[in-house]
């Protein structure tokens, strides 16, 4: 904190009363609301609702559906972080290393960072679609018969493949910031040192890029949990009968489409402990593991 | 040799980053029919004018009653608007946290940093009902202002106003500076660069919204341009050919702006990003 700093009465508050108003009306309103009627079985035409305690968590805990999402999602999360991750890496490494043409490749490679997740899954879906999509067409070739928003596979596949591509310029714009801010002094004497460049980039580039990398892991996490609503939502087009949905997708789909407000409610509950353990995590246990320079 | 390797490394990444945007703006060049028989394009088409003056001009479409430019005009509205009130917003709330001294400023710390650990998309029904509470779907205040309530910009301009030198403000309270003054005259100047760093950022981040407008506006006047890719998809199941042309370029127009604005602004961008995540 300062070592100077104001002393006024009312002036402080003053200053943060517009963001507080916004947090308490549209954050915490609707959270201790999301608790409240997580214990409630809402009438579904609206007449009134019963105190039903855990019923709500019990029966989504119970159910083999809501188990078969949520192990799509650790999938989906644990794919899509491991790809993004990796292929922005590379991407960073070789950006890094070349000398002629590297902010030309920087803003090819950054641009799609821009593009909104269902735009994103727009085009995809195009280039996965039954008449006209390359993609089908190529599988087609080694008589692979591809079919989005049919098969559960191959429109996980789908789904994975647009939120890879979504993600992997946000992951390189970090991985190279992290790269160009290891000192050239560094640099040079593990170069001296190692003439080896694979054993270089294990021993010396992957550690010092660390803290780079893991928290960029716990936002990867975060944006495959929640942020690819969008890509979800313009792949199954509506029709999560057979597809492949997220649990913030069932949270959606409970919530507005089958008006279940007890469950909906329950599972946001379920979803704010997940978030609350991950950022736990990140706080107390993965950051000791980490090395810092 | 490893040179060759790199680029090519290189080149391929370009290539799966930036050919479905080129591939989809090429498509929508062309007509539907040609679409529908020989796929995607790689390829100028020439019907460029037509499509894209009937996708901003033409009510009907795909919505019945919408414009592409009423879209671009409520995306524009989204993205300015957000920006400009999470900047607001959040350089009072850091301002008043790092230069005051005074009880509640570490409560208030917390309950703005407690916002982070839930994302809009874990609460949206219960958020939805508030907002339906106070009248607010389909105005752009409802649009805009629940999506103000997280705490990114606030952490980022407290970080910042923390590494100005002390000395600023005794030299300011020594010339007699009240709070006012001296963050108008002295910290706003000061903070040009984060600024625009951070409207980018959240220029796009508010462009980019899909779920809470889809949410929030059911009148087909207050539908931004990513949100109205939902109707494309809708009118899309069950027609025989589908207007692939169109709805390419509605995907185009969606994702212009907010590209040109990372591309033209890549160093406040790469700023913005990698100091307001950390």
């Amino acid at each position: 904190m300062k070592r100077v700093q104001f002393s006024h009465p009312y002036l402080p508050y003053l200053f943060l009363l517009p963001q507080m108003a916004v947090i308490f009306i549209f954050f915490y309103w609707p959270s201790a609301q999301a608790i409240q009627s997580s214990f409630y079985l809402e009438d579904p035409f609206g007449f009134g609702s019963t105190f039903v305690g855990i019923n709500n968590y019990t029966d989504i805990l119970s159910s083999s559906e809501y188990m078969r999402i949520a192990w799509f999602t650790v999938w989906f999360t644990v794919l899509v972080t491991f790809f993004s991750l990796s292929i922005g890496l590379l991407l960073a490494v070789k950006a890094d290393a070349i000398l002629k043409g590297a902010s030309a490749y920087k803003t090819l490679l950054i641009s799609v960072y821009a593009v909104a997740p269902p735009v994103a899954g727009l085009i995809g879906v195009m280039f996965f679609d039954q008449h006209i999509g390359p993609f089908v067409k190529f599988a087609a070739l080694f008589g692979w018969d591809m079919r989005i928003g049919i098969n559960y596979y191959d429109t996980a596949i789908a789904m994975i493949t647009i939120a890879v591509w979504k993600q992997i310029p946000y992951n390189f714009i970090f991985f190279l910031s992290g790269l160009q801010g290891i000192p050239v002094s560094v640099r040079e004497a593990s170069a001296i040192d190692c003439r080896s460049g694979l054993r270089r980039f294990w021993t010396i580039t992957l550690p010092l890029l660390s803290p780079t990398a893991f928290f960029l892991l716990i936002i990867n996490m975060t944006y495959a949990l929640f942020d690819t609503f969008g890509i979800v939502d313009t792949t199954v087009k509506d029709k999560a009968a057979n597809n492949p949905i997220t649990l913030v997708y069932k949270v959606y789909m409970d919530g507005f489409r089958g008006n279940d407000l007890g469950g909906s409610s329950a599972q946001s509950v379920i979803l704010m402990i997940v978030v609350f353990v991950l950022t736990i995590f990140q706080f107390r246990f993965l950051e000791r593991r980490v090395h810092y320079n | 040799m490893k040179k060759y390797i790199d680029h090519l490394i290189l080149i391929i990444g370009v290539v799966f980053m930036m050919g479905p945007v080129v591939v989809a703006f090429m498509t929508s060049t062309h007509d539907a029919a040609e679409i529908h028989m020989q796929g995607l394009m790689t390829t100028w088409g020439g019907h460029f004018a037509e499509t894209y003056d009937e996708v901003l001009f033409e009510k009907g479409g795909f919505t019945g009653q919408v414009t592409g430019l009423a879209m671009l005009k409520n995306s524009f509205i989204l993205g300015i608007g957000f920006a400009v009130g999470k900047i607001v917003l959040s350089m009072l709330a850091a301002y008043g946290i790092v230069y005051f001294r005074f009880r509640m400023g570490v409560v208030f710390f917390w309950m703005i940093f407690t916002t982070l650990l839930l994302p809009l998309e874990v609460r949206i029904l219960p958020s939805y009902m508030v907002m339906s509470k106070l009248h607010l779907i389909d105005t752009y205040s409802g649009l805009i202002v629940p999506l103000l309530a997280s705490a990114t910009g606030t952490f980022y301009f407290r970080q910042f106003f923390k590494s100005v030198p002390d000395e600023l403000l005794e030299a300011a309270r020594i010339d007699g500076a009240g709070p006012f003054k001296f963050f108008i005259d002295i910290l706003v100047p000061l903070s040009r660069n984060m600024v625009a760093a951070i409207f980018v950022i959240m220029f796009v981040y508010g462009w980019n919204q899909y779920l809470w407008p889809m949410l929030m506006t059911t009148d087909e006047s207050f539908f931004t341009l990513v949100r109205g890719i939902k109707q494309i998809l809708l009118v899309w199941v069950g027609s025989q050919i589908p207007d692939y042309n169109q709805a390419f370029a509605l995907a185009v127009l969606a994702m212009l702006p907010p590209i040109l604005v990372v591309i033209i602004f890549q160093s406040w961008f790469i700023k913005g990003l990698t100091e307001s995540d950390k």
